[in-house]
Parts: structure tokens; C-alpha cells; sequence
């Protein structure tokens, strides 16, 4: 069986990637991840964000009661404690390169063009076989139009492009009036890959204390949905590569997104559940599915449910949408019919 | 060779970079102002900074000076160049082993930073007690004047010890000298090699103790001897003047410096001379030329090598023409003939006088100035010069005090001052936390480093942990700034909080003409409305440029939050004319640049945006003709305080206590309790307000408050007929009392706003997300109203202590704290514990209190804390020293035991005259309950009544102890630096006399008081200072220690994790009738934490294991139950959640992650051993620990 996949260039012996998680935070996880067999990581993210805040947080922290009094004018040693994190990562970076035989894919969430920029190109200096955006914002601000927020994905991938060689992927929100024609612009404008999709940040509420809770879940297969409608329309119909992200727990949904037109699946819930050598479990009951139907390859299968290669397209759009609903049982209609 | 590099530093920072560079072992110890010393040596050590040799000193911190100063014995007993840093008690402490060291002829410099001692009261600020106090020691005695001289000396001392084998102080005025911000020429390694004789090093080293070429040092030796082998080192002293003039000699060669042993500066042919050593030679030197221009016929001898004292070369300084002198000394000698320096001078006249030397005696007078810092300045140097115009001018005077009971002082005229042209003086008046020191000293460093300018800064703290004024006194100019006093007139006078013209006379100082920067709160075209009166006069009588700023604004705009700091300095840049405007902009760019490129581009253009908006709202204010405010300054104290707190207190609190007379000062040190309550300092904008509706009166809120500033009390609801409207009242939460009302009060003028009372609440409305039972708010709109809720609270009476709770939370709430409103951190660890104990035992209290925080907050005037209650009771309140509080407080003990037993055998004398029955009662009385020592009082209240009206000795006798029949309660409170180290013997000790003394270590894990130096209670892994790298060595758990004798209760508590057990423990602590230890977390700023936090991380704590909640009660063995109860489940957290919210923890992180790493694993080790070593003696049974032979039979 071929499992073998290009993803944005890069050649991995089957389709399945680990994606950001604690999993791919240290040299050990990532070591263990490649052991188990993965084809290649994405780690987490860099959050330029968080180290600006860190470093603020202990600015504040460093400076808080000094000058005040004269026989304790500060309360630390004067060293230098600016925040490593970029410089952490790229040591992981570095270090999980070296140490791994698999693609490294570093991943980034900045804030400003200048981190956008500057770390890109220390990533690609760290040895990352490519670069994944994370373009995570929550455009709470009620003034700020479309345009504007499609705008800044431009902004960004332009900027990174222009700053590094290795393939750039895009990981995307679903939250766009126009997802096809967003991941075409995109597309056009020479991004490597698209992620598809972003996981966001969805507080709850706590009716006990009424605060924000700020709990995530692990991810559910029924969450496999919406990415696999917008694979299956893009499939085809751009050049970059496409990722599946978001509910693999098991074979299913690896072939369902296979078939759909990713290039590549992500995982992460999965393994985090029931660790790393899960992948073989995963890896070997897809193998025994294509087989057992005569595939030779992962090959033959992509795409072959997609917009492009389905006998009724439509079935992706309104018409799924009602087929949905008729064949939704309704246990409240079926109680009443019950108790007349 | 010659590699000259200009560097703006403080004193403290140029010496210890020569000490660090000349020694191999430095043994160090914090104190107070030389600590800076020792901490910047140990980062230097972790820094991998080496010595001239290309090696790394090493450095380590002992248990105390006495410790340090042995450590240092040693290393050079054994060869090594070695040296320390201290000052005031440390160096007393280091006494003994410096006649050691001396008498054998050893090479070593200790470097002091001199600071007054502790004796009526004790001081942090500079003089010269301490190391006149050692002035027999044979150690030889230099003294520097200033930034740079102590910088050279440092490194001269050193020269001349190693080839004189005369071991020397190198001396510079605390704070003065140790904290001034100057520039230096910095000293090469190149140019400090060629001062240091390698063969001589080498020389030292071969006198170490070796066993390859045995020798014994430090014999006993007997009358035979001893008395001539102590006069075998004289030829070495004799030594020591020529010695130390040719390694000045060389100096001067390699660095173009030149120093004498007296520097006779002035007129050629002065008639009138002042003798002078430290910094204060650099103020009398200015003056001088100041008024030799004027043509006054007068000099100053500066003192340089003080010990051994050269009289020829002394005589040779001094012109033939003099007839003259007045000797100043920086310290006291009661009951002497006068101070060190004066005998030396005197003498020196007298013997040259004996010897033909000197044809005749001039007029010599001593006196003293500048006690504790207290201001020198040209003005006062005119004084003296005037006073030696008299034909008998004084002598044993004082100057710079009003001395009215002794009539010592001079009088002087203070107007005089020689400011000159080309300097530029500023004062900033900020806030502790607001960055204007911060800003100061970059300021000084971006002037001081510009090739042709030249900068000096002094900064002034007040005596409170929170919300503390500072005041900076920064000079530029184009020559080197020798004026080591405070800005006596101002070009620029920066007001950076409006509330300061409401309580300090800012503009004092200003010059005629000068520039007045005001950040306000209100726009340039309203703010002159809003001034005081005093202020308008001042701004139009001097004609003073007024400019405004709104810096917070600016700040919020720019996305500074609230760090408004480099809009203040950017405003001073633009206004003060130190540089060109353009230039000046573009330097603070430039320095902006420098420091926050590393925190990305985005800060450096936020900075930018600051610094640009700042200029857009800088405005001038068009000052009218006259003042029309109606605003007066406010009464400092209401006119209702005591007459000592109006006329004294109020003064200190004004700032100013330098005009108070001697007369009125206490005598020996006696202070009024309860003078806290008097200043209401509303240092925070925010304050709790209560809902009583939500309220479940738990009395969380009122137990945690670190400032006592959240009072509950219970009432009929009839005492509500007559309270203020808006009064807050709500029915009490406890059934059967349907006529009884609760009110939880505010004083909020006293908070802090540190929102521990928030993060404790446990009542959450149900309806507005975020609404506790108490909520912080802006404290303006509350203050009014809130003023008269706290007139009438007061109004009613605290609760009857018999008919409170004692037991639980709840009731703790209702007992009046008598430890209230200190000047702690906002949100301090440590308070809430001192607070509960005078609640629950503080009418019958002593306390001795350790020098530290506790003794600082508890015991630093003007105001204190310690308070009374309306019988006149409260706790008596002592600080003795650092190290000896242990022993102080046992001493309380035997005398209340000797006072209470001699009081007893008294009233059983009087058996006849008293009665059987009063008698009896009084001997047997219980005093457990509140109700029994209620009591009792009135037993004795009737004694005493009796005794009255008997005439005899016996009778009176007894008066003076009867109070001694009721039970006292005794307390010794300290932190970790006290406990752990420099009092571990004491305490050990006093724990195993089975005396009955109760001992609180508020345990912060470093010693807070100094900064956040590492103790042998500093955790492993944790950074601190002396411990830059991470504590290697895991906490000494001194809980197990004492349990090891049996019969001393132990607790080990933390409120945050359970302020039940805390209550609990305190209490079964008091009621044990022997030793008794009780270990209490403090959070602590030194902790790194966000202090609102301060009780979580408590809980974290002991959640994670690291803490775990302890008794150990005598007691219970006494049964045959396990005395050992552990209070805390099992862990349930890891040793990371809870640290890793700590700077100190995550410091490590940031510098070493590997080791970081290395260290918490480590930790979490510890913990899960140290939880089962707990675990299994609270499984075990009574018998299998040890007895308590005092109690059981």
C-alpha cells in the first residue's frame, strides 16, 4: 500500500501529521511522535502575543515596590530576563531538526509585521521545513469590516512570503462570508497549504461563580463536518495543499477527509487521549480499509468524494442541507405520533 | 594602559567593583546601605565576572556579620585575599574577630558603608558611630568623601594592607556616599593590577596555614607575655602613614588622581580651619572656596587615613598661620571629652606643643554634626566658620539642631548657600511606585554619559512600604558635582502627583525664575483653580514658569497603561534647558531605543508615541497676578490628636522634622502608642465598599485585611436612631438576635487597595456577574460620607470581649485589632498575622519584635501602628536588635515569671490586710478565658485600691508588680532572616528553656526588609539575591527541629490555606505553658508576585504539599495522643502550579531553563518526602515521641 502524500512540497511517507498540541512541545514528545511513526509535526504555536505579555508581566512583577524604600530599593538580582521564548523555540526548532528524521513545521501567531516577519525568517533560519500561520483573532471590534479582517490574512501572507523560502501554509477560521473565494485569494496569492480549520477560543459561561470560563474541550469527530464540506469544494480548484484539522479519532474520518481532498489529516485529540502509538492503530486500520477495498494507494482515494468528482455537487450545498433535515428523526415528532 | 571610561554609578557599585576585582572569597551579609555591596558581587560571581587573577571570587553568605567576619578570618588565615562588606550593627558584630585579624598583622579591607547604631532608636542613615566604634580594633582607617574617592580607596586600602600587614576599614557615608548616583572615572583592570604587588599577594599567601610547613597561630598566652607581644606590631603601624602616602603617590601616577593623608584645602594664610573627615570634607571644601573668593582667611583639613592618626603629617597640612580649629565629628561620645577626631587633634596639638613642635596651641573646638544623615550643608560650615571668629567660640557643639536643652547648637543663618551658575538643580517629587526614581536615574545616566556634562542624583524615601514619597535631587552641570547635600535651590521642580500640594511644600526650594512641572489631572486652562493657595502665591511671588502635563492621560492614550515615567522625564528634558530641547528629545530616543529594542519594535515606536504625545500636551499655564485660591494646605493632624502627636508627630509628618527642638524629644526613646490612627494617608485611588445585602459576615474580609482597615461590630438596632443616613447596617446572620444589627466598616483613608478583602469573599451576587459582598471603587465619590459612617462606627463600642468568639472567624472579626494601619506593602503576608494576635491577646501583649519588616512597619516613626483600646490597654512593643530579639523576649518572660511570683509572695503577706478571700482568689485565679482574666483584673484593680491606702515599703512594693498577677502574654515576633539565621541560636535556644514564650515567624523566605536576600528559609530552586543562580539547598524545616525537644508547641500555619487552623493554632500556642513556635507563610513583593494574589498562592502552597498546616501540642502527649496532627490533606497539586506563579521561581526559567527544570523536579522531590515523613508521624501513636519532662510525671 502507498500511503505516501506531498504536502506543499514536502514529500511525507502517509498523510497522517500531528498537529500543534502539549504532544509537540518538547524535543522528547516530538521524538516520541516520530517513534510512533508520524509523518511529520507541526509544533506549537509562537505566540508573539503571549511573549510580549510575559515580558510585560514581569516588567510589572520586577518593578513592583522598588524605589520606594530606602533599605530595599528593588528585591531581585539585576539579570537579564527577557523572555526567551522566541529563542526557546527556535532552539526546539533547531534541536527537533536535528534530532528527527521527519519534516519540522514550525507554526506562528503574531501580532505585528514585525513579528510576523522577524520570526519567519528566524523559523526558517532554525532549519523548519515549513512554516504554518496561525492567524487567531476574534474580530470582537463590531467597526471592523470584512474587507478589513480578509485584508490582514493578506497582509500577513504577503509579509511572511516575502520574508522566507520554505512552503507557508494558512491554518483558516471557518468564519468567512466567502471561505471558497477567501482560500482562492489566498491561493493566488501563493499560499503553500491550507489548514483547514482553525479551532477557536470558545469561552463558556459558569453559572455558579457567572464568570468566563475559559475551559477547551479535545476535539469530537461530529466536529469533522465543516471541514470536510470546504475540502471537498476546494479540492481541485487550487493549487496550494490542503489539510484536514479538527475530530480524527479513528479511521473514519482519516479516509472521509482522504476522499473529501486532503492532502494531508491532522491529529492531536486522538493521540493526546490514548498517546502516540495509537497513530499504528490508526494508520494500520486505514491501510486495511483501502485494502480491503482494492486501493493501492491513499492516492487513488483523494478527492474522489469531492465537489469536483461527485456525480451531484449540489449534494455539498442546499440540497445536503435539506437531505440533512429529512433524514434528521425527530424523537419529539415521533413521541407525539407515539402517544396519539 | 591608559583605557579611561567615564561610568555613572552609585557609591556602593564602585567599590564593590574594586573589592570584587582585588579578593578571592568575599563572605558576605546584608545590611543596610551596604548591602548593595555584597548583592552586586554575588551577580557578578553568577555572572561569571572574574577577578584581576582571571578568576571568579568566591562569595558566600553567613549567618550573620559575626559569621561573615569569621568566614573572612579564616580565608585569610589560611592564605586567600578576602574581604566583606557591612555596616552599623553588622560591623559591632564583626568586633572580635577584627582584634584577631589585626593582631595578626593580616591584609584584608572591610569596606563599610558607615551608618548610625541603634540607641535610643535605631537608624538606617549614614555617620560615623559605627566605625568609630571599632576604632581600637587596630584596624587602620581611610575614609572616602565621594563616589569617585571611595571607588580609588577601595582599591588603596587594599595596596596598603597587603604591603603594611595592617588590616583596614575603608569607610564612605551611608547613603550619602553609598546611594549617590555620580559620574566616576572607572579604574582598568589594567590600572588596578598595576596598584596591586604581586609578591606581596604571593607574601600573604605563604603566612596561611599550611600543614606542609606546620606553625600554630592564635595561642593562649599568659601575664608573662602578652603584654610585650602586644607591642610587637607597633613598628607596622608606624609603618602605615608613609606606606599609604606612597600607594596614593603611585596612584596619582597611574591615574592622574592624587590623594594626601590631610588635604589641606584654602586660604594660604587661614587663621580659621575646620578638621573634617568623610563626605562632608567635600562640602566644607566648596565653601571654603566659595568664601576664600570673598576673601575670608580660611582652610579645611580633609582626613584621609584616619588610623594610625599621623600627627607630623597632620601638622605638616595645617598653615603655621591658623589659630583656629574646629574638629567635626560624625558621631557621639557620651560622657567623653569630646568626639574621636578632636582627641586625635587635641592631642596632636598638645604632644607637638610638649615636643617644640608647635610654638603655640590654637583654639581648638570639637563638635558634632550630621547624626543619621542629618543635612551638612554650606551654610552650616559658614556657622562654624563665624562661630571660630568669637573670642571663645564654642566648643562640644552641635550644629544643624536646634539643641535647647544643652545649648550645644550654633546658630547659623540658612539662607546662605553657593550654588553655582553652571549647575542645574533639580527635585522630583514622585511616588514609590510611579517610576520617577526610575526615571531619574536613567536621566542621570543619559546627561552623566554625554562627554562634558556631568550628573549627580540623591534620592530621598520616606519611612513607608506603600505608598511612599520619594524626593530626587539630580545636579548637571559641565564640571564634576561635589555636593553631597540636597538641592538647596531648584531650577526645575517636578510635581509628578497633584494630592503632594496638598501635604509637602514643593516649591520650598524653587529658584526665583525657575520651571515648575505639575502632572495634572486637569486641563492647563482649570488646574490653576484648583491649587492651594500657598502654591499660587509661591508660583507668582517667585515668577516661576508653571507648565502642566496630564501623564496618565498621555500614558492611557499611548498604550503606556499606567507607566507614566517616561513622559515625566521626556517633559523635564524639554523644559529643564539641561540640554538644547531637539537634543534633548533625541537623546531619549536614543535611549529608549537602546533599552526596549530587545522587547520588539512594537515598544520602542509605543515609547516613541510618548514621548511625541507628551511634547503635543505639555502646556504652559498663564499665571495670573495674584492668587485667588480659597484652597488652604489641610491640617496635618486634626486638632483633636494629642498634644505630642500635634507638635511632634505632625512635624516628622510634614516632613518637617529636622525643626524639631532636643527639648522636645522623648528622653530614651518612648513613644506614644497608636499614632497611625492620626495619619490618614489615602495612598489608594481604590477601596472596598461593602454590600451588606450579599454580605454573609463571615468575617473573611476583616481577618486577611493587612492594613486592620476593615472593622465589624454588632449593636442593638437602637444605637441606629442616631447614625448618619447613607450609615451601612445589615441584621446579623445569627438566629435569636432579631434586635441585633452588623455593620462592616471601611476606613478607607487608611487602605491600601491591595483587594485581598475581595479575592476572600466567598458572597457572590447571583445577579451581576462579578459582585462580591465587598467590591473595590473609586475611594473620591465614598469619602465624604464614608468620613462620617466612620465618626459615628467609632461612636459605638467595641463588642464585650466575653461575648465574642473567639474561636472561629466569624468572631475574630468583632475584637478590636491594636496593630492597625501600618505602612506595610499593600497587601502584605505578614500584617494580618501581627494584627491577629493583638486581637486576640493584645491588652495583656509584649512583644519583642526582631529588626526587619515587622520592626520597620511596626516601629518606624513618625506613626506606629501598635495602638491601645479604650481601657487604656494594648500591647507594650520593643525592638531590641536583629539578633538577639529570641533572648530579648525570653528576658520578658523571666521577668514577668520573677515580677509575678514576687508579687504573689507579696499578696500572701498581706494576707491579714487583704483578706483570705481576695487573697486566695488571686493566687489561684484561672486565666484561660476571656472572662477569668476579666476577672482577675478587677481582683487586682481591687488590691491596688487597697494597697493604696497602706504607707509602707512592702505596700508599694507590690504596686510596682501587682499588674504582674495578671497573665502576660508574651510574644517574639521576627522573620525568616531572624529565625533561620542570624537568631537560630537564640531562638534554639530560648525554645528549649520551656519558658513560656510564644514565638511568631512571619516566614517570607528571604530577608524582605534588605530586598529579597536569600535565608536558610529561601527554597530551592527560588532566585534571590545572593542566590542569582537558584538556591542549591533545599529549606531548613526548623518545625522538626523543635518538635525534637518535645515540650515546644508547634504550628506551622499559612490564612490563605486555612485561616481556621491559623486562629486555632495561635491560640493553643498562647494557652501552652511553655515554649511555643508558630511558622507562618508570608507572601511577600519579594516573592515576585502580584500581591491581590498573595492569599492564593498561599493556598497553592500548601495544595501542592509544599506547605504543609502542622500542630505539634505538647499537650496531647501528655495523654498519650499524637501530639503531631497534620492539617492539611494530601497534596493536590504539583510543587509547579504553585510556583510557577512566582517571579522567583520563573526568574530561574528565564535565566537557566535547564536548570530551572533541574530544580523543580528536585522540589517536587522534596515535597512528596517531606509529605510522607509528615504523614507517618501523624499515624503514629503519643508514646513514640519524645516526653516532656515538665509535664508529665
Amino acid at each position: 500500500m502507498d500511503l505516501s502524500t506531498d504536502y506543499m512540497g514536502l514529500k511525507l511517507k502517509h498523510p497522517l501529521v500531528a498537529s500543534s498540541s502539549p504532544l509537540s512541545d518538547s524535543l522528547e514528545g516530538i521524538k516520541l511522535l516520530e517513534d510512533s511513526g508520524i509523518s511529520a509535526v507541526v509544533m506549537y504555536s509562537l505566540f508573539e502575543e503571549q511573549i510580549r505579555r510575559d515580558n510585560e508581566a514581569f516588567d510589572f512583577l520586577l518593578q513592583s515596590g522598588t524605589e520606594s524604600f530606602a533599605e530595599s530599593l528593588n528585591y531581585f538580582p539585576h539579570l537579564d530576563t527577557e523572555h526567551k521564548g522566541s529563542e526557546q523555540y527556535l532552539n526546539l526548532v533547531r534541536k527537533a531538526v536535528e534530532a528527527t528524521d521527519i519534516p519540522i513545521i514550525a507554526s506562528l501567531n503574531g501580532v505585528t509585521n514585525v513579528g510576523w516577519i522577524d520570526y519567519a525568517k528566524q523559523i526558517q533560519q532554525a532549519g523548519a521545513s515549513a512554516l504554518e500561520l496561525n492567524v487567531y483573532f476574534i474580530p470582537t471590534d463590531l467597526e471592523m469590516t470584512p474587507i478589513s479582517v480578509e485584508q490582514c490574512y493578506f497582509d500577513i501572507l504577503k509579509a511572511v512570503k516575502s520574508a522566507v523560502s520554505i512552503p507557508v501554509a494558512i491554518k483558516l477560521s471557518p468564519f468567512f462570508s466567502a471561505t471558497g473565494n477567501m482560500a482562492k485569494r489566498l491561493d493566488e496569492e501563493g499560499v503553500d497549504a491550507l489548514v483547514l480549520f482553525n479551532r477557536f477560543y470558545q469561552p463558556d459561561i459558569n453559572l455558579e461563580t457567572l464568570t468566563i470560563d475559559p475551559h477547551t474541550e479535545l476535539s469530537t469527530p461530529a466536529e469533522i463536518r465543516l471541514p470536510l464540506l470546504w475540502i471537498a469544494v476546494l479540492y481541485g480548484q487550487i493549487k496550494a495543499s490542503l489539510a484536514a484539522s479538527r475530530g480524527v479519532h479513528s479511521s473514519t474520518e482519516i479516509i472521509k477527509y482522504l476522499m473529501a481532498g486532503a492532502d494531508v489529516v491532522m491529529v492531536a485529540s486522538i493521540l493526546m487521549k490514548k498517546g502516540p502509538k495509537y497513530l499504528q492503530v490508526l494508520l494500520n486500520e486505514t491501510e486495511q480499509w483501502l485494502s480491503a477495498r482494492g486501493y493501492h494507494s491513499v492516492n487513488e482515494v483523494r478527492g474522489m468524494m469531492s465537489r469536483k468528482n461527485i456525480k451531484n455537487p449540489g449534494a455539498l450545498e442546499r440540497v445536503n442541507y435539506i437531505k440533512v433535515l429529512e433524514s434528521f428523526e425527530n424523537p419529539f415528532a415521533s413521541g407525539i405520533a407515539r402517544s396519539r | 594602559m591608559n583605557t579611561h571610561q567615564d561610568v555613572t554609578v552609585d557609591g556602593n557599585e564602585a567599590v564593590a567593583y574594586v573589592a570584587y576585582r582585588i579578593n578571592e572569597v568575599c563572605a558576605i551579609y546584608p545590611i543596610t546601605p551596604s548591602s548593595a555591596m555584597a548583592e552586586w558581587a554575588d551577580q557578578w560571581a553568577a555572572e561569571g565576572k572574574t577577578n584581576i587573577w582571571g578568576n571568579i571570587p568566591l562569595i558566600a553568605e553567613m549567618q550573620s556579620e559575626g559569621g561573615a567576619a569569621g568566614a573572612v578570618h579564616g580565608a585569610l588565615q589560611t592564605g586567600a585575599l578576602s574581604t566583606t562588606f557591612t555596616a552599623s550593627q553588622g560591623l559591632l558584630l564583626m568586633i572580635p574577630n577584627m582584634y584577631k585579624i589585626a593582631g595578626e598583622l593580616t591584609a584584608t579591607v572591610f569596606h563599610v558603608a558607615a551608618r548610625s547604631l541603634a540607641t535610643q532608636g535605631l537608624s538606617i542613615f549614614g555617620d560615623h558611630s559605627d566605625v568609630m566604634a571599632v576604632r581600637d580594633t587596630g584596624f587602620a582607617m581611610l575614609g572616602s568623601s565621594s563616589v569617585q574617592e571611595a571607588h580609588d580607596m577601595a582599591l588603596i586600602a587594599q595596596a596598603v594592607s597587603l604591603e603594611a600587614r595592617v588590616p583596614f576599614i575603608h569607610f564612605f557615608d551611608g547613603f550619602r556616599t553609598s546611594h549617590e548616583v555620580n559620574k566616576i572615572s572607572l579604574l582598568s583592570d589594567e590600572q588596578i593590577s598595576a596598584m596591586i604587588n604581586g609578591d606581596l599577594v604571593r607574601a600573604h599567601r605563604a603566612r596561611g596555614l599550611n600543614p606542609d610547613h606546620p606553625f600554630i597561630r592564635g595561642t593562649a598566652q599568659n601575664p608573662d607575655i602578652y603584654f610585650q607581644a602586644r607591642e610587637t606590631v607597633n613598628p607596622f603601624y608606624a609603618k602605615v602613614p608613609a606606606i599609604t602616602q606612597n600607594i596614593m603617590d603611585k596612584f596619582a601616577a597611574i591615574t592622574g588622581r592624587q590623594y594626601r593623608l590631610f588635604e589641606y584645602t584654602g586660604a594660604e594664610d587661614a587663621t580659621r580651619v575646620i578638621v573634617i573627615m568623610g563626605s562632608a570634607a567635600e562640602t566644607v571644601k566648596q565653601t571654603v572656596a566659595s568664601l576664600v573668593t570673598n576673601g575670608e582667611k580660611v582652610g579645611v583639613i580633609h582626613v584621609r587615613l584616619y588610623l594610625p592618626f599621623d600627627q607630623d603629617a597632620f601638622l605638616v597640612a595645617l598653615p603655621l598661620t591658623v589659630s583656629h580649629v574646629a574638629v567635626l565629628d560624625r558621631t557621639k561620645s557620651p560622657g567623653a571629652t569630646g568626639e574621636p577626631l578632636f582627641h586625635d587633634v587635641v592631642s596632636t596639638f598638645a604632644e607637638a606643643f610638649n615636643t617644640d613642635k608647635l610654638a603655640k596651641m590654637p583654639k581648638t573646638v570639637g563638635g558634632r554634626y550630621g547624626l543619621s544623615s542629618k543635612e551638612f550643608t554650606p551654610a552650616m560650615v559658614k556657622g562654624i566658620f563665624d562661630e571660630l571668629l568669637k573670642a571663645q567660640p564654642k566648643s562640644h557643639f552641635t550644629i544643624g539642631i536646634n539643641d535647647d536643652v544643652s545649648h550645644s547648637s550654633l546658630d547659623y543663618d540658612s539662607s546662605f548657600n553657593i550654588d553655582s551658575d553652571k549647575v542645574i538643580s533639580a527635585l522630583f517629587f514622585g511616588l514609590g511606585a510611579d517610576g520617577t526614581v526610575g526615571a531619574n536615574k536613567n536621566t542621570i545616566k543619559i546627561i552623566g554619559d554625554l562627554p562634558g556634562f556631568y550628573a549627580q542624583g540623591y534620592f530621598v524615601y520616606d519611612s513607608k512600604k506603600s505608598g511612599s514619597q520619594t524626593i530626587s535631587h539630580l545636579r548637571f552641570g559641565p564640571d564634576p558635582i561635589h555636593a553631597p547635600y540636597l538641592v538647596q535651590t531648584a531650577q526645575f521642580i517636578g510635581c509628578h502627583q497633584f494630592n503632594f500640594l496638598f501635604k509637602t511644600d514643593i516649591l520650598a526650594q524653587a529658584a526665583p525664575g525657575s520651571v515648575f512641572l505639575l502632572n495634572s489631572p486637569f486641563p492647563v486652562e482649570d488646574v490653576w483653580a484648583h491649587l492651594p493657595r500657598y502654591v499660587q502665591e509661591r508660583i507668582i511671588n517667585k515668577g516661576l514658569s508653571f507648565y502642566v502635563i496630564d501623564a496618565s492621560t498621555v500614558a492611557q492614550e499611548t498604550g503606556m497603561g499606567n507607566r507614566v515615567n517616561t513622559i515625566l522625564q521626556t517633559c523635564f528634558f524639554a523644559l529643564s534647558g539641561v540640554l538644547p530641547r531637539d537634543q534633548a528629545i533625541a537623546k531619549i530616543k536614543e535611549t529608549i531605543k537602546k533599552t526596549y529594542s530587545k522587547k520588539g519594535e512594537e515598544v520602542v515606536l509605543q515609547n516613541y508615541a510618548a514621548v511625541d504625545q507628551t511634547l503635543a500636551h505639555l502646556f504652559q499655564v498663564q499665571v495670573p497676578l495674584e492668587a485667588t485660591s480659597l484652597v488652604e494646605m489641610p491640617l496635618i493632624v486634626p486638632v483633636e490628636a494629642p498634644r505630642f502627636v500635634q507638635e511632634v508627630t505632625a512635624k516628622m509628618m510634614a516632613g518637617e522634622g529636622d525643626q524639631l527642638a532636643v527639648s522636645q524629644l522623648p528622653l530614651d526613646g518612648t513613644y506614644p502608642s497608636g499614632t497611625t490612627a492620626w495619619e490618614k494617608r489615602n495612598v489608594s485611588h481604590y477601596v472596598p465598599e461593602w454590600v451588606p445585602d450579599l454580605c454573609i459576615q463571615c468575617g473573611n474580609c476583616s481577618f486577611v485585611c493587612p492594613h486592620s482597615v476593615i472593622r465589624a461590630k454588632f449593636y442593638n438596632q437602637s444605637v441606629l436612631d442616631n447614625a448618619p443616613t447613607e450609615f451601612k447596617s445589615a441584621k446579623i446572620s445569627a438566629r435569636g438576635f432579631p434586635e441585633t444589627r452588623y455593620t462592616l466598616q471601611i476606613y478607607l483613608e487608611d487602605c491600601t487597595g491591595c483587594n485581598l478583602c475581595v479575592s476572600v469573599c466567598p458572597a457572590m451576587s447571583l445577579k451581576e456577574s462579578g459582585v462580591k459582598a465587598i467590591n473595590m471603587q473609586v475611594k473620591e465619590p465614598l469619602l465624604e460620607q464614608e468620613r462620617e459612617n466612620i465618626r459615628f462606627f467609632e461612636s459605638i463600642p467595641y463588642n464585650n470581649r466575653a461575648n465574642v468568639d473567639f474561636s472561629s472567624i466569624r468572631g475574630t472579626q468583632f475584637l478590636q485589632p491594636l496593630f492597625e494601619f501600618s505602612g506595610a506593602c499593600a497587601g502584605c503576608g505578614e500584617t494580618p498575622y501581627v494584627k491577629l494576635v493583638s486581637q486576640l491577646f493584645g491588652d495583656r501583649l509584649i512583644v519583642a519584635n526582631a529588626t526587619g519588616c515587622s520592626s520597620i512597619y511596626g516601629g518606624n516613626l513618625p506613626t506606629t501602628p501598635w495602638t491601645k483600646n479604650s481601657d487604656e490597654r494594648g500591647p507594650a512593643w520593643s525592638n531590641s536588635l536583629f539578633e538577639d530579639n529570641a533572648e530579648f523576649g525570653l528576658g520578658f518572660r523571666l521577668t514577668a515569671d520573677k515580677h509575678r511570683t514576687f508579687a504573689m509572695q507579696l499578696t500572701r503577706e498581706f494576707q491579714h490586710e487583704l483578706g483570705g478571700v481576695l487573697v486566695n482568689a488571686i493566687l489561684n485565679a484561672p486565666q484561660k478565658t476571656e472572662s477569668q482574666i476579666r476577672t482577675q483584673r478587677e481582683r487586682v484593680a481591687e488590691l491596688k485600691a487597697i494597697l493604696l491606702q497602706m504607707n509602707s515599703e512592702k505596700a508599694l512594693d507590690l504596686l510596682s508588680v501587682a499588674d504582674h498577677l495578671v497573665r502576660r502574654s508574651i510574644w517574639i515576633m521576627g522573620g525568616d532572616g531572624w529565625a533561620y539565621d542570624i537568631g537560630s541560636g537564640g531562638l534554639d535556644h530560648i525554645l528549649a528553656s520551656g519558658r513560656d514564650v510564644n514565638v511568631l515567624v512571619m516566614d517570607t523566605e528571604v530577608y524582605s526588609n534588605t530586598g529579597g536576600q536569600m535565608s536558610k528559609s529561601t527554597p530551592l530552586g527560588a532566585v534571590a539575591k545572593f542566590a542569582a543562580g537558584g538556591k542549591t539547598v533545599a529549606k531548613k524545616d526548623i518545625a522538626l527541629q523543635a518538635i525534637s525537644y518535645g515540650n515546644v508547641y508547634v504550628a506551622r500555619i499559612a490564612m490563605g490555606a486555612n485561616p481556621q487552623q491559623t486562629l486555632l493554632a495561635m491560640r493553643e500556642a498562647e494557652a501552652y505553658p511553655g515554649p511555643s513556635l508558630i511558622l507562618a507563610y508570608s507572601h511577600c513583593i519579594a516573592h515576585g508576585i502580584n500581591m491581590q494574589n498573595g492569599l492564593k498562592q498561599q493556598d497553592l502552597a500548601t495544595a501542592s504539599g509544599y506547605w504543609p498546616l502542622v500542630r505539634y501540642n505538647p499537650v496531647l502527649r501528655q495523654t498519650d495522643k499524637n501530639p503531631f496532627v497534620l492539617d492539611s490533606p494530601r497534596p493536590r497539586k504539583s510543587f509547579k502550579e504553585y510556583a510557577y506563579n512566582e517571579l522567583r521561581y520563573k526568574m530561574l526559567q528565564r535565566t537557566n531553563p535547564a536548570e530551572a527544570d533541574r530544580m523543580l523536579k528536585l522540589a517536587q522531590q522534596i515535597v512528596n518526602q517531606k509529605w510522607e515523613i509528615y504523614e507517618q508521624m501523624a499515624t503514629r501513636s503519643g508514646s513514640q515521641f519524645h516526653p516532656d519532662a515538665n509535664s508529665i510525671e
